[in-house]
């Protein structure tokens, strides 16, 4: 694509940060750092985890309030009034945003990285959140509000009704939730922070899709992604930050290799480095075949898709990916092998000893670690500290008669987050706190500490930057040189392609075959993957046809992540 | 300040003292949370009664502050975990009068008489405990169940009337040397255990886990329902211990005693700063909540308020603290 608009004369500058600094206790999120969005503009935000990405946007929305420095916005024919007359371009004037709706009244909208969705309400009543439309009387026009909210649906094309809860729905439908309710706002500015990480390539072309209508209407749009392939895809120009400071503006045409130099301060030589064993070990973990029937919800959609007679097993020493459109149960089969959901048939064999059926401390005691797709709602405890995150997982191993060992946790909690170079203030900072791609190494770490000798990895660099997705890379290298073996589900095929020994790929809940790392090829993979399993109907057939209008490969199938 | 210091003392200048106390107070109580609110209501209180800053009253407040403290440190075991339990006042009531009725009726020597009553405590908890863990009940719906059984029982054993305590035990109402109140050293041991539950055991670190993100804590494994009983069974042990303490202060167990407690105890948790989220509380906050709520009725005693404005004054105080500590969290983020 061009970066045409960059010299556009009608792209009226519409935002401009200057020299913004933001300080939270023990550190420097920004330093100075400007950035200037124009109508019928993707501008994209670019750096790594914790570089500052999200707290820049927040001031645009919000959400915080710079130290120092000034936003600038074009108030256009509304013309809010709060602020005084700017002394930059013409049309642009200093603005204070000081809440969700100052921001709003700006005509800027936001998708954060982090959901803002209401659980127990319907996909109609979250789009219309607090501005929905009323009847004569002052009441909710709920007709207008469901039809309103399925056009928008359709608009994303997204394939469930306005009167699902939300609580539903699995994270890259909420994903697109979000974007619905975002386009509902109607803005002038759209910011969106990592809208693609939890989305299949579908969606993502939707999404794509959606961004350059918008973009035609001169809509401009900050975009943050950690997906660079998508940059030269829909960007037109690319801010760069690094530990805060704004470092680059440069064209999205420039190459991704220069993008990473800018984005890191250093070349990366390998994307994945994965060094393969001569011959794998013994193996670490059988499963035979492991089913579950399916779930049905109340309203008739499964709950939770099954998966019927999987097997396989994992050497020591090796790397398993598992591969698969969203919806084809991998997510399921990890966490009946973790004994997080139980199983109605099949054993799950670790080392020789057959597990207990839903029993997450035999897993566990078995050398078993899962690090969950949803860090935030599975992974951490959000307002704890790092150090309790940390050595969640082997409080038991830390109590010695009848106490628990602060201060050892304490050392092996700065031993494991040294290793995994976190960017933190120190250990005693919450969870919350930390940037994304940070908050997956706690979780990671935290399996490190607890001595895990298969480690299950579900989606594990989802929004993370490509200087730590090496680092995770490295990081399994040592797993499996030490005698660890690793089974890794995602999305993100090079990724599978590139990282794993075998990769097995699996079908509306059945494992559609395997490939090993020589013969696996993105069109290999892909071919199993939207393959109907021969033979057999898939088990969760069961439910009525009018909820199964989903084409089998089509990516929007049910979404496993629950 | 200087100034005020020169003015002299018979004559205070109220209205320049007003002033400057205000913003003071504001302060102190924003930047060290729950501490800074007791030592400013025992300012105030000191400024307004001659008779509130001596030796003996403080002890009374002690007294009046350790019955509602060693509930509260139970019920902080619970509210950490982001449960709640509303039983604590019936279970003390019923441990109480079992203490009672084994030592006083059937003649049980008065140790056995002792662990059987915290025994009940515990048991009640684990029945709390299994309804919400295993039985999926809301902690709300399975302990406001056990408030009334709890207190029904009591009545039951009791036949309805007070049952005279064994005078051994009836010493924990006592003083030591004449003057330092038993229960006070009690509340403060009590203190001293919680707090080390919850700081240093396995069962109190579990709490906070489980309290900021079950899920996470399952994932973890951390064995959550099993948690869930310890925990419900030691907010029902220092229920127990409670009663016993309050009936020993009272010298005799009452089926009906220590009703409404349990709101006490709650109020006192949240004022210390725990979140009715989970996932934070401390051992000292829930202490200072429970002075604070101590001091506030003996000063408003001391000053002659009528019990039903203290009604008034105390919900008072409960808003402002939680207000107070939601502004402090929100300004340190
Ligand atoms: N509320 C807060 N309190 C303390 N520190 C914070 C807070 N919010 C952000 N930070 C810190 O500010 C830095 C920038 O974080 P930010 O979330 O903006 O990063 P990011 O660029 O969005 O990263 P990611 O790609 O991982 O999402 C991080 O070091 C983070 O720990
Ligand atoms: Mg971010």
């Amino acid at each position: 694509m061009t970066g045409v608009n960059d010299d556009v004369p009608g792209g009226r500058e519409l935002l401009r940060v200057e020299g913004v600094t933001k300080s939270f206790p023990g550190v420097r999120a920004l330093d100075g750092v400007d950035l200037s969005l124009r109508t019928g503009e993707v501008h994209v935000l670019l750096g790594e985890n914790g570089a500052g990405k999200s707290t820049l946007i927040k001031m645009l929305s919000g959400a915080h309030r710079p130290d120092e420095g000034r936003i600038l916005a074009d108030c256009g024919a509304d013309g809010g009034t709060n602020g005084a007359p700017g002394s930059g371009a013409q049309g642009l004037r200093e603005v204070h945003i000081r809440s969700a709706q100052d921001a709003e009244r700006l005509g800027i909208a936001t998708i954060y990285q982090e959901f803002n969705l209401v659980p127990g309400l319907t996909v109609a009543e979250n789009i219309f959140l607090g501005r929905q439309p009323r009847t004569a009387l002052g009441l909710v026009d709920r007709k207008t509000m469901r039809a309103r909210a399925a056009e928008l649906l359709r608009r994303v094309r997204l394939d469930v009704s306005p009167s699902t809860p939300v609580s539903e729905l699995g994270i890259a439908r909420l994903q697109m939730v979000e974007i619905a309710k975002a386009l509902s706002l109607e803005a002038r500015v759209l910011i969106m922070d990592e809208p693609t990480a939890v989305l299949t390539s579908d969606e993502v072309e939707t999404l794509f899709g959606i961004v350059r209508e918008l973009r035609a209407d001169g809509v401009g749009i900050i975009f943050i992604t950690h997906h660079l392939d998508e940059i030269g895809a829909l960007g037109d120009r690319v801010t760069v930050l690094r530990d805060g400071r704004s470092v680059d503006e440069v064209p999205a045409s420039t190459d991704e290799e220069e993008l990473i130099r800018l984005m890191v301060g250093r070349d990366i030589s390998e994307q994945y480095p994965r060094t393969r064993p001569d011959a794998p070990g013994a193996p670490l973990l059988r499963v035979r075949g492991l089913t579950r029937h399916g779930v049905r919800s109340s309203k008739g959609s499964p709950a939770r898709p099954a998966f019927e007679g999987i097997d396989f097993e994992v050497r020591a020493g090796e790397v398993v990916g598992l591969a698969g459109l969203v919806g084809a149960g991998r997510t399921e089969v990890a966490r009946a092998i973790f004994g997080v959901d139980r199983y109605d048939a099949g054993t799950v064999e670790v080392g020789g000893t057959e597990l207990a059926r839903g029993d997450v401390r035999a897993a566990m005691r078995a050398g078993l670690g899962l690090v969950p797709e949803d860090r935030k709602g599975q992974g951490l405890v959000l307002d704890a500290s790092l150090q309790d995150n940390l050595t969640l997982a082997r409080l038991d191993r830390d109590t010695r008669r009848g106490l628990v060992d602060r201060g050892g946790q304490r050392r092996e909690a700065a031993a494991v987050a040294g290793q995994l170079k976190v960017r933190m203030s120190g250990l005693g900072q919450s969870a919350r706190t930390l940037s994304g791609g940070n908050q997956q190494k706690i979780v990671i770490g935290k399996w490190l500490l607890a001595e895990t000798r298969l480690l299950i990895l579900d989606e594990p660099t989802r929004g993370i930057d490509v200087g730590a997705k090496v680092e995770i890379y490295q990081l399994i290298n040592e797993l499996t040189a030490a005698g660890c073996a690793v089974l890794m589900i995602s999305s993100d095929l090079p990724e599978i392609l590139g990282m794993s020994d075998r990769v097995l790929v699996m079908a509306q809940g059945r494992l559609a075959g395997e490939l090993p790392a020589a013969e696996a090829t993105q069109d290999a993979v892909m071919e199993l993957a939207v393959r109907s399993p021969k033979g057999a109907a898939p088990p969760d057939a069961g439910h009525t046809p009018s909820t199964n209008k989903n084409h089998p490969g089509q990516s929007a199938m049910e979404g496993s992540d629950d | 300040m200087t100034e005020l210091l020169k003015t002299p003392g018979e004559t205070p200048p109220t209205t320049a003292q007003g002033r400057a106390f205000g913003p003071w107070c504001t302060r102190a109580v924003l930047k060290n949370g729950p501490l800074g609110g007791l030592i400013a209501l025992v300012v105030v209180m000191a400024v307004l009664s001659q008779d509130f800053l001596n030796g003996q009253n403080l002890l009374n407040v002690g007294v009046q502050a350790s019955v509602t403290a060693i509930l509260a440190f139970g019920v902080t075991f619970v509210i950490v975990s982001a449960g709640i339990d509303l039983s604590v006042g019936s279970v003390a009531a019923l441990s109480a009068t079992v203490v009672a009725w084994a030592a006083t009726g059937e003649g049980l020597p008065v140790w056995i008489a002792v662990l059987l009553g915290l025994a009940v405590g515990a048991a009640a908890g684990l029945v709390s405990g299994a309804l919400v863990a295993y039985g999926k009940l809301p902690a709300f719906i399975a302990t406001l169940a056990m408030l009334s059984i709890g207190r029904g029982l009591a009545l039951v054993i009791s036949g309805g009337s007070p049952i005279p305590f064994p005078a051994s035990v009836s010493s924990l109402g006592d003083t030591l040397g004449g003057w330092l109140p038993v229960p006070v050293l009690v509340m403060i041991a009590m203190g001293l255990v919680a707090a080390l539950i919850l700081a240093r055991t396995y069962s109190g670190r579990a709490m906070f886990a489980i309290g900021g993100n079950e899920e996470a804590a399952r994932l973890s494994g951390i064995h959550v329902k099993r948690r869930k009983l310890v925990i419900y069974a030691l907010s029902g042990l220092f229920a127990a211990v409670a009663g016993i303490v309050l009936a020993a202060r009272l010298t005799s167990a009452q089926p009906q005693a220590a009703s409404g407690y349990e709101l006490d105890a709650i109020a006192a948790v949240v004022i210390g700063g725990a979140s009715l989220s989970g996932g934070s509380g401390k051992a000292s906050g829930t202490l200072i909540g429970a002075l604070i709520l101590a001091v506030l009725r003996n000063g408003l005693n001391l000053l002659s308020v009528s019990a039903f404005w203290q009604q008034v004054a105390t919900g008072l105080v409960i808003a402002l603290a939680v207000l107070l500590d939601t502004l402090r969290r929100r300004s340190a983020r």
